[in-house]
């Protein structure tokens, strides 16, 4: 087997996963990114969406929202506010929190009000994120 | 002297309120669980953010507006207090930690303002007039949401200059049996001098930052506090009930007092009554003799 790097991911209502794997993408600032064993030092910013990790061959996916990521001596930690197993996703709700997001989004624009529109648009992408998630979890 | 069913009417009832108070206990000892639960669910996150925190503040040098020192001239106190009463006086020393700090910056001219998160604050520092805002009602059911609206109202107020220094005052919890009104700095936020920082500081100037530190940090700061908030209505949440335990029990405790000597009173009025009926009929016994 080769080399694994230790994956944390830790949210305010406790740790979710904890264990060795051999990749981890997640979705960071620039774009999505990919952590293999030995990376260097490394700091960024997680966007809303997907963070799948690979286990002995086998792919696991996870939902994620707004936090950030710290590799530092073999080790990747994700500091995020919410982490959600695919398998634990209902998907029908997550469609129909799509829905209403996206209505809310076409009504927060029509009133011009900032913090309505950045909210409608976090819950639309947490619920993008859920969909994608729940669909490919396959575990 | 009361009369006997006064007496015995007043031990049913004492003995009503214990049951009562013991119930309250026991609610109580279940609740606590559950918030010191959510407490060390919590504690993982807190730890690995401060550290984060710690590394990335070494490699970040710009100056972010929540780390802006000023002149104070108002300083803004957040008192993080309990919904409900009924837990001795929990409440009582944290509002009155406030009140004293509040004078002690009214006595060196600067301004207070107050931002209340919990019932029991808000309540008390309604009178004074100084409530900028107040979280009523939150304490039951909080979630980091919660702890991000006031977050965000209190950096807002911070960046906008109304208030120039930031306290939280907030019931922290050392143990069941010990919780402590405790005073923490909020804002600004002090760099970060960690002693991992030091002994791994040519590691620490490694790291890769995406976007630049800089900006990582203007996303963190706001977390930060986040988690500062949250933290303190954690606690709150946890010695509120360990404070009501402690104050059920002893009322718990009282009401058996009362009961034992309420009943020592009712013993002693029943003797009274027979003895006194007693010397009628044998009073009555020896007159009809005569």
């Amino acid at each position: 087997m080769a080399e694994t790097i230790e994956l944390e991911v830790v949210t305010p209502s406790g740790p979710v996963v904890s264990e060795n794997v051999d990749i981890v993408t997640a979705p960071g600032y620039g774009g999505v990114f990919g952590v293999l064993a030995n990376h260097a030092p490394f700091l960024s910013t997680i966007k809303i969406g997907e963070l799948s990790y690979k286990k002995e061959g086998k792919e696991y996916y996870l939902m994620v929202s707004g936090g950030f990521c710290e590799v530092s001596n073999n080790k990747i930690t994700f500091i995020v506010e919410s982490c959600e197993k695919g398998s634990g996703i209902d998907i029908d709700r997550a469609l129909r929190a799509k829905e209403r997001a996206e209505k809310r989004l076409a009504q927060a624009k029509g009133h011009q009000e900032k913090i309505n529109e950045a909210r409608a648009q976090a819950a639309l992408q947490r619920a993008l994120a859920r969909v994608q998630v729940a669909e490919k979890k396959g575990n | 002297m009361a009369s006997l069913k006064d007496i015995s009417t007043k031990i049913g009832g004492v003995k009503k309120t214990s049951q009562i108070t013991k119930a309250m206990n026991m609610v109580s000892a279940a609740k606590l669980r559950g918030a010191q639960q959510k407490m060390e669910n919590f504690h993982p996150y807190a730890e690995k953010f401060n550290a984060t925190m710690a590394n990335l503040s070494s490699g970040a040098t710009g100056d972010y507006p929540l780390m802006e020192v000023r002149d104070v001239k108002t300083v803004e106190i957040v008192v993080v207090t309990s919904d409900r009463g009924l837990c001795g006086s929990f409440n009582a020393n944290i509002i009155s930690m406030a009140e004293k700090l509040a004078r002690k910056y009214e006595a060196e001219g600067k301004k207070v303002s107050f931002v209340c998160v919990g019932k029991k604050g808000s309540n008390y520092f309604r009178k004074r007039g100084l409530v900028r805002k107040a979280y009523r009602d939150i304490m039951g059911t909080f979630q980091m949401f919660n702890a991000r609206e006031i977050a965000q109202d209190i950096a807002l107020n911070f960046e906008a200059s109304e208030a120039d220094e930031v306290k939280v005052i907030y019931g922290h919890f050392h143990s069941v049996a010990r919780q402590l009104p405790t005073t923490i700095h909020l804002l600004p936020v002090k760099p970060v001098e960690s002693e991992a920082g030091v002994d791994v500081a040519g590691q620490v100037a490694d790291y890769i930052y995406e976007p630049s530190a800089d900006e990582i940090m203007d996303v963190l700061l706001p977390l930060y506090m986040n988690v500062m908030i949250y933290n303190s209505m954690l606690q709150i949440g946890a010695s509120e009930h360990a404070a009501r335990m402690t104050a059920m029990d002893n009322a718990t405790n009282a009401c058996n007092d009362i009961v034992k000597e309420l009943t020592m009173i009712f013993n002693k009025a029943r003797q009274a009554a027979i003895t006194g009926d007693l010397m009628d009929i044998v009073g009555g016994a020896e007159a009809l003799k005569g």
